[in-house]
């Protein structure tokens, strides 16, 4: 259990604390007692069958997805219903999509530069700056000026990775970012993702790709029916799993 | 790491803590979810009490149902009396009396044909699709106009009521579908002149009020033809509807063309079938049947705008009720004549929107399969 | 190529090319054919009912009078002009009309989206009630059954002695100017030239130094404030001519006649349900992932509806909401049927009764209406072409 429980707003505290967290699409008890807690620095990848609830964890935390009950601190800021609040805690997370949601109607450089200009309030010059400098990190400077539609689901999904990297976020959650992708693309979102992390970024992600696990988790998350089934570092998680199911679901993903 | 590695029970599903369950938690999520949306809440509950509550009175309270002339209107509410007296003439306008049964035949033919088509188990719907476009309105005219087999001569002057109506819709959507088909095959055709004269006739009768075209149909169109040739009032009409419409049909159509991906056209092609083939057995059926929503809806607005006659002087159920109107017995009931015509009008018109909506999503599912 | 060379060709009336060729000759022959015979058949109509054609007529008196006309107009003068006066009433209630149905429109089409149940209901009740009956009822209806069965003029509906309702139709002040109101006229032209150069300047401001000004506040203050100002210091320049009583009508004012209210009250609330189904399915044609996508990178709501939302949401909206202005002017034509004076009515009614030049009359009304759906098509096709979503 955890045992961390300053909720100041410390820079040094835990990144991500999570504590007694429940959530229900109507009667579907969807998340069940979640404790979490992600230090800075970790990168967390979270893994289970469809259905399992690990995308509306993360999407919790940046509160796309409203909980019923339970704590979620976020850089030590807590999470409530507080518009100003929730804002100030997106800011610190960014988020990738399974399926990009790129804004199809602004050009690239402009979907990195959208929030710069209106919530950081950045002089274009300056945002043009930043994002062309992100888009250089994720190898698509050179489209900056297209628009969406005119790349392929892995140049697009490299914006989007630049988009939220724009806001400087403290944090980066994935969301299945290579499940819609074609599988001659997947490896240039890794690449990008495989170099995010070794720059130190906070980041949680829930994905399939278990050779990503492998090389770069520093704990992998087994989530099923709304719970946390089992978590530890990826060589005990990948040889040594306890939980059967655990073990069926391994069986499965990796194939024999 | 301070956190467990594994869990070995697995949680129970718990119900949901919840404020928002039952008749009063459904009133707080949906009607009184924060300030702004219980003002909102009761304001439109003023609005109906305003509006509505007196509307009610008027057309179902306090209005009169019973008696057959003007005597027994109280003016209190509505008084459909004058509905109900002349209720005959509505349905059948002036066709003679003797032969209403006719007309009854037709429209227990018409309303089998459509249920038939309309529910989607019944077999053989090619068949009773091709009756009712060819056979059907053969067979309905023959009944309808008389002069042989011993039935009495009606002219079509006589016709009226929700019976014309009903003809010139379904004379519309008959004649403007498969005018409509042509047109648009031909919009896409590869041979620029067909083509052409396909786009200018789309975009003509596409750019121009319906009622100039019955304007054109009742003074321009007997000027076309040589002196001698009488022509009737209805069939002039029915002819400038019929374009008019088709072109809307060829919209429609062409939508359901293009959404056919290539390839069908062209694997048919490598089945060595020629053009009509390939349009009758392969390109059309599919295009055809995705496009059925958009039929039922220009046949709606076809509907709507059969009214449009009364401005050229033909009695549908619209001109028939207005008719009545100026009735000297009869005077001072314009709301209770509208309201019917409207009422008549939406009775037709929402339950054919409905249908489509329906077909829409069977549509939509039907593809996903 | 199998064509180039002459042994492997078949028979020339199955060579495709041919075949095309021969298809489009007959049916160009078919069609002059067609065209010849109707103009034959006209010309020995027109002549055997004694009916010159040409445009002459229209230099004739016309010798009738038309209830409302922006423009002068008496008994006296030409066919030509009823055709101006019509055509001018025609696009007066258009005009009025697609302002009033797109207000109405967007309001229910948001309320239909509305969390609210009861106001989603409503909106939707309004729709599937005025898009199902047809318009000409409503026409009819406004007309007969509600402005016809309004008081006599002794007996008018008045608000504050100013406007006044009766069966005549609504009388509402005529503002005069009097000398000096130039000032306003001109404080309100410095204010909007004012607002633009302010939407400029913030523009620049954010591109160079991040800061947003809050340009719709400052804007509508402007606009409102400068003009307000300068009629008040130069003493309210302007007088009104007030309708009053005077034996059985109305004297002075300004009359919006019955026939004017009827259609333009149908063709706004009838146009008015189906753009507001445009605007519902417009909104939501936008994929929930945009907005979450939004949400993710911290804009704020009214940012995100700016930004993200309505811009995509118009380039659905819009097409189909000029097309259904086009609806409404073509509608605009059912006019005749109350004897609101409108191009068809007037001309295509009255001048064609009086001069029988059918085939002229009905060539140039039609004419009309087709220009005007080839101006707005095109201005369309152009709107497109600019929103057009780039792809692949």
């Amino acid at each position: 259990m955890s045992s961390t429980n300053t909720a100041s707003a410390h820079a040094d505290g835990p990144m991500i604390e999570v504590a007694g967290l429940n959530k229900w699409y109507g009667d579907f008890h969807v998340l069940r007692d979640i404790d979490l807690t992600v230090a800075r620095g970790e990168r967390i990848v979270v893994c289970g069958p469809s259905g399992s609830g690990k995308s509306t964890l993360i999407r919790c935390f940046n509160h796309l997805e409203e909980h019923q009950q339970g704590r979620i601190v976020v850089n030590g800021v807590t999470m409530t219903q507080d518009v100003k609040r929730i804002e100030q805690i997106r800011r610190n997370v960014g988020m990738v999509f399974q399926h990009f949601n790129l804004f199809p109607h602004l050009s690239v450089l402009d979907n990195c530069c959208i929030s710069q200009t209106w919530v950081q309030k950045k002089p274009r010059a300056e945002a043009e700056k930043t994002a062309m400098e992100f888009l250089e990190r994720v190898q698509i400077a050179d489209q900056a000026r297209k628009y969406p539609g005119q790349l392929s689901g892995g140049q697009q999904q490299r914006v989007a990775i630049a988009r939220a990297l724009c806001m400087r976020p403290e944090v980066m959650l994935f969301d299945e970012p290579t499940s819609a992708l074609d599988p001659e693309m997947i490896k240039e979102v890794l690449d990008v993702m495989v170099e995010l992390a070794r720059d130190g970024m906070t980041m949680i992600c829930v994905t399939h790709e278990m050779g990503f696990a492998k090389t770069v988790a520093d704990r992998v998350i087994f989530m099923d029916q709304g719970q946390i089934i089992e978590q530890a570092p990826p060589e005990t998680f990948f040889n040594h799993p306890e939980s059967e199911r655990t073990r069926l679901f391994l069986s499965q993903i990796l194939g024999h | 790491m301070a956190e467990m590695a594994t869990r070995n029970e697995m949680i129970e599903a718990r119900r949901p803590p919840d404020q928002r369950r039952g008749a009063l938690g459904w009133l707080r999520a949906n009607l009184f979810d924060g300030p702004l949306n219980g003002t909102i809440t009761l304001l439109v509950l003023a609005l109906l009490g305003w509006g509505l509550w007196p509307l009610v009175q008027w057309a179902l309270i306090e209005a009169d149902w019973l008696g057959s002339t003007r005597e027994a209107c109280s003016g209190e509410g509505a008084c459909w009396v004058f509905i109900s007296a002349r209720f005959e003439t509505i349905v059948y306008g002036f066709y003679p009396e003797a032969a209403r049964w006719r007309v009854d035949a037709v429209f227990l033919m018409l309303a089998l044909l459509i249920a038939w088509l309309a529910i989607p188990r019944l077999p053989a719907k090619r068949w009773v699709g091709l009756f009712a476009l060819v056979g059907f309105p053969v067979l309905a005219y023959g009944l309808l106009i008389g002069g042989h087999f011993g039935l009495m001569a009606v002219p079509t002057r006589e016709w009226g009521g929700l019976m014309l109506t009903l003809t010139i819709a379904i004379v519309g959507i008959v004649g403007s579908l498969p005018l409509g088909v042509v047109l648009a095959l031909g919009r896409r055709s590869k041979m620029p002149l067909v083509r052409g004269i396909c786009v200018v006739f789309i975009e003509f009768w596409r750019g121009v009020p319906l009622i100039t075209v019955l304007f054109m149909a009742s003074v321009m169109l007997p000027l076309f033809v040589p002196t001698e040739v009488e022509f009737d009032k209805l069939l002039r009409a029915l002819i400038g509807i019929m374009f008019f419409w088709s072109a809307y049909m060829a919209e429609v159509v062409r939508g359901g063309l293009q959404a056919i991906p290539r390839g069908q056209e062209e694997a048919a092609k490598a089945l060595g079938m020629g053009y009509w083939r390939r349009m009758a057995l392969i390109v059309l059926p599919q295009a055809l049947k995705l496009v059925i929503p958009g039929i039922v809806n220009t046949f709606i607005a076809l509907f709507k705008d059969t009214s449009l006659v009364l401005i050229i002087g033909l009695f549908d159920l619209l001109a028939i009720i207005r008719a009545g109107l100026t009735d000297s017995n009869w005077l001072g009931f314009a709301i209770e004549g509208y309201v019917f015509a409207a009422l008549m009008f939406w009775i037709f018109c929402f339950s054919m929107s409905r249908y489509s909506q329906y077909i829409e999503r069977r549509l939509h599912t039907g593809h996903r399969n | 190529m199998l064509r180039s060379s002459s042994s492997e060709r078949g028979p020339l009336w199955r060579d495709p090319a041919v075949r095309a060729l021969v298809i489009q000759a007959l049916l160009l022959l078919g069609l002059l054919g067609l065209i010849l015979l109707m103009v034959t058949n006209t010309l020995a109509n027109l002549e055997a009912r004694g009916i010159t054609t040409g445009l002459g007529f229209l230099q004739e008196r016309a010798g009738f009078s038309i209830p409302q006309s922006l423009i002068d107009y008496s008994g006296d003068s030409t066919y030509g002009r009823t055709f101006v006066v019509g055509l001018l009433n025609t696009l007066l209630v258009s005009g009025l009309g697609i302002v009033l149905a797109t207000l109405i429109g967007f309001a229910v089409g948001i309320a239909r989206l509305s969390s609210n149940w009861l106001l989603a209901r409503l909106a939707t009740t309004y729709v599937e009630i005025f898009r199902n009956i047809p318009l000409l009822v409503q026409i009819l209806f406004w007309y007969f059954a509600v402005l016809q069965a309004l008081p006599s003029p002794r007996q008018s509906l008045s608000l504050f002695e100013a406007l006044f309702l009766n069966v005549r139709g609504l009388m509402v002040p005529a503002p005069v100017a009097q000398p000096g109101f130039e000032a306003t006229l001109w404080a309100l032209a410095l204010a909007l030239a004012a607002v633009v150069s302010l939407t400029l300047y913030a523009r620049r401001l954010q591109v160079r130094t991040g800061k947003a000004l809050p340009v719709y506040r400052l804007g509508a203050l402007i606009l409102i404030g400068l003009p307000l100002a300068v009629f008040l210091i130069t003493g309210r320049p302007l007088a009104w001519d007030l309708p009053a009583l005077s034996g059985f009508n109305f004297k002075g004012g300004i009359t919006v006649i019955p026939e004017l209210m009827a259609l333009w009250l149908a063709l706004s609330i009838y146009t008015a349900s189906f753009i507001a189904e445009i605007v519902r399915s417009g909104i939501q044609s936008v994929p929930q992932g945009q907005v979450e996508a939004a949400r993710a990178i911290s804009l704020p709501g009214n940012i995100t509806l700016r930004k993200v939302v309505i811009p995509q949401a118009m380039r659905v909206i819009v097409p189909q909401l000029t097309s259904q202005y086009l609806n409404l002017i073509k509608n605009s034509s059912l006019a005749t049927a109350i004897g609101y004076p409108d191009l068809v009515a007037v001309f295509a009614g009255t001048t064609l009764n009086q001069t029988g030049q059918a085939i002229e009359i009905i060539a140039m009304t039609m004419a009309v209406y087709l220009l005007i759906s080839l101006v707005v098509s095109a201005l369309m096709n152009l709107y497109n072409a600019r929103t057009l979503l780039k792809e692949r």
